[in-house]
């Protein structure tokens, strides 16, 4: 594996990348593919996706049975290592002390960054979603619309692969012919929730996933994604290759030895390798942007977690990838007589507008699953169904009281039992006392698989409220100063949440389900702190004019042409869609738009 | 990650073939356990850290020393099978190793397990004090119905009050944690029905007679 140390570090790049995730992967791939000499720096640890990840393994071969722990706080399983909401050393502040202005901030410090740890979700924006104020007079709009990123979504979809199915929906966009990959069958939990979710306006269709359901036209696809380049056509056709469709067992969540689904490292980082423009430097925890004379980036300081000392990687371009907050952080720590606020942050709008998935859920007991006849459910490791929004026409000017909309996800059937999978056993099967002995094993063996439960994830618009800044004092094992958040949900966000309640209500009562009547004081409960659903984006939105933000349509910042953006932190808005593939789609975009540049000799 | 041009080009069947290999070899050595320590000792000992191997196949112990003594290792393995019986399609509770899970779990260093330990030890010691009250007997010692006789009362908050205010908590948590620890062993997914984590070349949908059950054909 051809990662490098800080010793040999060449002179200069043409791009220095901080992060290694979707963001920086996509970046780096797009870049080398075309011959531009790129270093990633990554804050984490190397990690072998085909070595370190545990498919197979059971709850019972875990310390535990595999439940969250400080150490490893999405469970031991899950693909994360050195990663979580806290971090031994690299602490973040809160301003406000009420639970409904916490905000957490999950940090992925490894290689392929929070590519690991994903559902595969991948939903394309749709026109309104980029346009919030125009359609709903809130919010800003992007400077890009739909039509162009069409083109980069569809590319990165065949390049990750993406099953799906291309249903003609209202602001949930189409593929291209040719694009998806198949989409692999519903299970008799998502079937039975198509045909009731009906009776009350849910439509219950395929989702999009970054997961392998064939194998991938390693004979076609190369040449549409690098038309008159035949050395990347034959790298990326030998990767393709390399790629085994999903075998439908074990949960996405822990990575994929076989590269069925999409992981940075897998599909990004190792073509990217293989055309030799690209070094990886691991254990790099960047520090702050360098400047020239006339306010020019020039690279990239960092400590080498490795030594503890400081080193700097020079480069023509530099391309922040670290995650919105931790992007936003580099440039805030970025200081100089030139930039007194700040790197990129002459508007004062760097840590501003920060948005999140705005999310709650709901789960019932349906009986129609009882004695359910025994059938592997796993699938996809995943979803295979979900509930797109529709309701475009009763919100066509916010009209139910929030901007943009939500979709439902939902897991159903009989999927591996944890440690608390029947923690609730007695209630649902009507029994006053806590169940034990041959009752609670004929129990549990009838109710397995009954319990389906919907969690919304919706549109949220920049408030003043949520943003970020540096804590004054507060500095991290490096010495660098650490982030300090604000949060606050509006009235759009809490209408949102009654909305969601009340229809999953509704829903989970069409499937047979009974559920208990939502209560206002229940809201603040319902509503996951900002964070929790590891989706923020913003601090460094993109807009038409440098006044009110950070950077142009090809998140390019303002102030400082040489410095890009390939995380989240230029988006806008969030919309009700998982943010990744958009990421990657801007990326991509994103990387054109600089090598024209670097070309015409602007930058 | 090793340089793309030396990996292997494996096809899809070797590839099954190594997971099922793989997958066969993890289940040969969960059912080895380890034997029980005698001392009670308080927990200072370390977690696994935040990079821990996560294919390696770990057993109660192998992080963190247990800590129940061999009395209280009596009365927990009395009742896991109680609350988990062998019945003619599964094992026991204690056939599978849920006490040394118990152990693990109550000699663990971690918040939410050390909030656990002082209410598991008491609770082993109510359970114990019940047997002694009512029978003069270890509750390990006790008849099978006379064990049930003592679970009911736990497990019913009402009447666990006359043991203590806290004697139903205590059976609620161990219950679920001696169950949750049982069915999440192969033979337990098995008997509630959880037969995946097996690889396969196609994805063919439910059968016929599951969208028959739901009346969906």
């Amino acid at each position: 594996m051809p990662l490098i140390t800080a010793e040999k570090l060449r002179d200069s790049y043409d791009v220095v990348i901080v992060g290694s995730g979707a963001g920086g992967g996509q970046t780096a791939y797009t870049l080398t593919m075309e011959g531009v000499k790129v270093l990633v720096l990554e804050a984490g640890r190397s990690f072998d996706v085909q070595t370190e990840v545990a498919m197979f393994q059971l709850p019972s071969q875990a310390p535990l049975r595999g439940v969250a722990t400080p150490d490893k706080q999405y469970g031991f399983h899950d693909c994360s290592i050195n990663s979580g909401w806290d971090i031994p050393g690299e602490p973040y502040t809160q301003a406000g002390k009420a639970p409904e202005n916490q905000f957490r901030w999950w940090r992925q410090r490894m290689m392929g960054g929070r590519t690991n740890h994903w559902g595969r979700i991948s939903l394309r924006n749709g026109p309104y979603d980029f346009k919030p104020r125009s359609r709903w007079g809130a919010g800003f709009d992007w400077p890009i619309s739909y039509e162009d990123v069409a083109p980069y979504y569809d590319k990165v979809e065949m390049l990750i692969g993406v099953f799906g199915t291309n249903e003609g929906l209202e602001n949930s966009p189409d593929s291209s012919p040719g694009v998806l990959q198949p989409a692999p069958k519903l299970r008799v939990g998502e079937l039975y929730a198509q045909k009731h979710g009906k009776k009350v306006g849910a439509h219950v269709t395929s989702i999009h996933r970054a997961v392998l359901t064939q194998p991938q036209d390693a004979e076609t696809l190369p040449a549409k994604l690098h038309p008159g380049n035949p050395k990347a056509q034959g790298i990326l056709a030998e990767h393709m290759r390399n790629r085994l469709p999903c075998f439908w067992a074990t949960d996405c969540h822990r990575g994929c030895t076989i590269r069925a689904n999409y992981d940075s490292q897998t599909v990004h980082l190792r073509p990217a390798l293989a055309t030799g423009n690209l070094d990886i430097l691991p254990n790099a925890m960047a520090r702050e942007i360098t400047i020239d004379k006339e306010g020019k980036a020039t690279g990239i300081t960092f400590i080498d977690k490795t030594t503890g000392r400081e080193g700097h990687a020079k480069g023509r371009v530099v391309v922040l990838a670290a995650s919105s907050m931790e992007s936003v952080r580099l440039l805030l720590n970025s200081k100089s007589n030139l930039f007194p606020q700040g790197l990129a942050n002459s508007s004062g709008k760097v840590g501003t507008s920060i948005t999140d998935s705005v999310a709650s859920g709901l789960g019932a007991y349906i009986p129609a699953f009882e004695g359910m006849p025994i059938h592997n459910e796993d699938g996809a490791g995943g979803a295979h169904a979900y509930v797109p929004w529709t309701l475009h026409a009763q919100n066509r000017n916010g009209e139910l009281g929030f901007p943009g909309g939500y979709h439902l996800e939902f897991a159903s059937g009989r999927r591996m039992p944890t440690l608390t999978t029947f923690s609730g056993i007695d209630s649902r099967s009507g029994s006053a006392t806590t169940l034990f002995g041959a009752r609670l094993k004929e129990d549990a063996r009838r109710v397995h698989g009954c319990v389906l439960g919907f969690a919304a994830q919706g549109s949220m618009l920049p408030n003043d409220g949520s943003y970020c800044e540096l804590d004054p004092e507060i500095k991290d094992r490096w010495g660098i100063p650490v982030l300090r958040f604000h949060w606050k949900w509006t009235e759009f966000e809490r209408n949102q949440v009654r909305h969601q309640q009340k229809h999953i209500r509704e829903l989970l009562e069409a499937l047979g389900g009974s559920v208990k009547p939502f209560v206002e004081a229940d809201l603040i409960e319902s509503m996951k702190p900002g964070g929790s659903v590891i989706h923020e984006v913003g601090g460094a939105i993109m807009g038409s004019d440098a006044a009110t933000s950070v950077t142009n349509q090809w998140s390019q910042t303002w102030d400082v042409k040489n410095v890009f953006l390939a995380d989240g932190a230029p988006f806008a808005s969030t919309a009700d869609k998982n943010p990744t593939l958009t990421i990657m789609a801007l990326a991509w975009r994103m990387a054109d738009h600089l090598m024209d540049e670097l070309k015409k000799g602007n930058i | 990650m090793s340089k793309p041009d030396c990996l292997p080009r494996i096809d899809r069947r070797a590839a099954i073939q190594w997971m099922l290999g793989a997958a066969a070899a993890i289940a040969a050595r969960d059912t080895r356990l380890l034997a029980a320590d005698d001392t009670a000792a308080p927990i200072t000992a370390k977690g696994y850290g935040p990079d821990p191997s996560m294919v390696t196949i770990y057993k109660p112990g192998d992080v963190w020393p247990l800590t129940l003594t061999e009395p209280q290792r009596r009365t927990t393995r009395a009742l896991c099978d109680v609350i988990v019986p062998a019945d003619d399609t599964s094992p026991s509770a204690s056939a599978v190793g849920v006490p040394d899970f118990i152990d693990e779990w109550i000699s663990a260093p971690y918040p939410d397990q050390a909030k656990d330990r002082p209410l598991l030890l008491d609770g082993l010691r109510w359970i114990e004090e019940e047997a002694q009250r009512r029978h003069q007997t270890a509750f390990a010692d006790l008849s099978g119905a006379q064990q049930t006789g003592i679970c009911e009362t736990f497990a019913d908050a009402v009447k666990a009050k006359a043991i203590h205010a806290k004697a139903a908590a205590f059976f609620k948590r161990f219950r679920d944690l001696t169950f949750g620890a049982w069915c999440t062993t192969p033979e337990g997914m098995k008997a509630i029905g959880y037969i995946g984590n097996v690889p396969s070349v196609s994805f063919t949908g439910p059968p016929l007679e599951a969208l028959k059950h739901v009346g969906l054909a």
